[in-house]
């Protein structure tokens, strides 16, 4: 029988979280890494039993680990991100020039077709790559070397280049995104990138057509639609026909657009889930009511979806990767909360419920659809 | 040998338990015990002082004969005591951050 695997990572460590296609009883793991940040896990497509771990501290740095087992043990792969030649400079937030300086890894993109390849992305933004299953990583310079590198700034959370997609029909055509520069486009396998940020706006940004200086928070597509693409702007919810050439305003009924996690349903391209926060100075869902907000139409118009969740004094976050869609039939949804609550639904966001309740502030949750 | 104490989340990355020993040649320093320490236990290499700087991580420190030796130079010499095994050479977290 089929099952899933959640990965998840927390403020405090890592937990696996298991079950059988009916998602109903769950397994929790003790923590992996304890103590640690976690800020992504991810398995690899091809071998579901290879994982790649980002364990960080403010103490130790950034270590890499890898798994050969589905998580049962881990080892330490190389945790050497150094930036190709010169490092150069970005802009600050005082508008003066700062070296870029490594500080930990957002986000692991294994290959499609090889587990020993896999792509991670980095603070300060730059994109890595491991060809031996992570001995070794080497960074891919084109995207930091791009003419606009200088005007990058960081978010409140760093300049962090915090998404990864590889489009699945075209394995040299790479999205990734980058608070607060925007997002980007290879069609080279990562050599060559250009900027995708024409049609979004932000406010009090002076220029209305520049070319980067976005917070974008995610962006997600469906594999089977991958030129169509979601985002999660710091407000505004998008969506892009054109692989990333030109971007629409989506927001439709959203009472609030402001939120961190995008995903696509796994089998309807035009499913598409949010979680608005209210913002800037709170973070938290309105009136202390957790809802998911779905839309069937590929935007505009939207639904919250509230069975299970917490309807009156909740005031959690759902961080930018803490969300994710397994690709079983009856498509699975999961949200992980600062709270330390991770939520489930087996009926594509119809009814949920916690699989935990108490895990430390969750960073990222990923799923793993196992045969 | 070098007798080194590493902070428990240093001692796991590293899979040991309590005291670790290590061989330096030629002259003790920082420097060579990190040295000889990252040659033995390369995953420790980045998670005490920077992999291209050389530099210590700002919040590890080093103690040994109930001295703060963290802003010392990486090539003094470390205490005899340190140097012949009689004394520990101390790898602390820094106690920060909350």
């Amino acid at each position: 029988m089929s099952g899933v695997r959640l990965l998840v990572g927390t403020r405090k460590g890592a937990f696996i979280l298991t079950s059988d296609g009916k998602r109903e009883h769950w397994e929790i793991s003790r923590p992996h890494f304890a103590g640690w940040e976690l800020y992504h896990l991810k398995g690899s497509p091809v071998d579901p039993n290879r994982l790649y771990a980002s364990q960080s501290s403010g103490w130790f740095g950034q270590m890499l680990q890898r798994s050969n087992d589905g998580g049962k043990t881990w080892e330490p792969v190389d945790n050497k991100f150094t930036y190709d030649g010169v490092p150069g400079t970005h802009m600050w937030f005082d508008g003066t020039q700062r070296p870029w300086q490594f500080k930990r890894v957002w986000h692991l993109e294994p290959s499609l077709t090889d587990p020993d390849v896999v792509l991670a992305g980095v603070e300060d933004a730059a994109i890595f790559k491991t060809t031996d299953g992570g001995a070794s990583w080497h960074e891919m310079p084109g995207l930091r070397g791009h003419e606009s590198g200088s005007r990058w700034q960081p978010g409140a959370g760093g300049m962090c280049l915090h998404t990864i997609l590889v489009d699945p029909s075209n394995h040299d055509r790479i999205f990734i995104a980058i608070s607060a520069a925007g997002a980007f486009r290879s069609d080279d396998g990562g050599v060559t990138w250009k900027p995708i940020n024409r049609g979004l706006k932000s406010k009090y940004l002076p220029d209305p057509n520049a070319e980067v200086g976005f917070c974008v928070h995610r962006i997600a597509m469906n594999k089977a639609r991958p030129n169509v693409l979601f985002m999660q702007l710091h407000w505004n919810v998008m969506r892009s026909d054109d692989a990333g050439e030109s971007w629409q305003l989506v927001s439709g009924n959203l009472p609030t657009d402001f939120g961190f996690p995008i995903e696509v349903h796994a089998h309807e391209p035009d499913t598409v889930y949010v979680v608005p926060i209210k913002s800037d100075g709170e973070h938290f869902p309105i009136d202390g009511k957790l809802r998911v907000y779905r839309s069937r139409t590929g935007g505009n118009e939207w639904e919250p979806l509230t069975n299970g969740l917490p309807q009156s004094d909740c005031y959690v976050n759902v961080l930018r990767n803490a969300m994710a869609v397994d690709t079983l039939d009856s498509c699975g949804v999961y949200f992980g909360t600062t709270g330390g609550q991770v939520y489930a639904s087996s009926d594509s966001g119809d009814n949920w419920k916690p699989i935990v309740r108490d895990l430390p502030a969750v960073m990222s949750v990923e799923v793993q659809t196992l045969p | 040998m070098i007798r080194i104490v590493l902070p428990a989340h240093l001692r796991t990355i590293a899979r040991v338990e309590g005291v670790v020993e290590v061989h330096v040649e030629g002259v003790v320093t920082q420097r060579t015990v990190l040295n000889a320490l990252e040659a033995r236990f390369p995953a420790l290499r980045g998670t005490m002082r920077d992999h291209v700087t050389q530099l210590r991580r700002p919040f590890i420190r080093f103690f040994a004969c109930e001295q703060d030796l963290s802003l010392e130079s990486p090539d003094k010499p470390l205490p005899d005591a340190v140097a012949c095994g009689d004394e520990l050479f101390l790898v602390v977290g820094a106690i920060a951050g909350g």
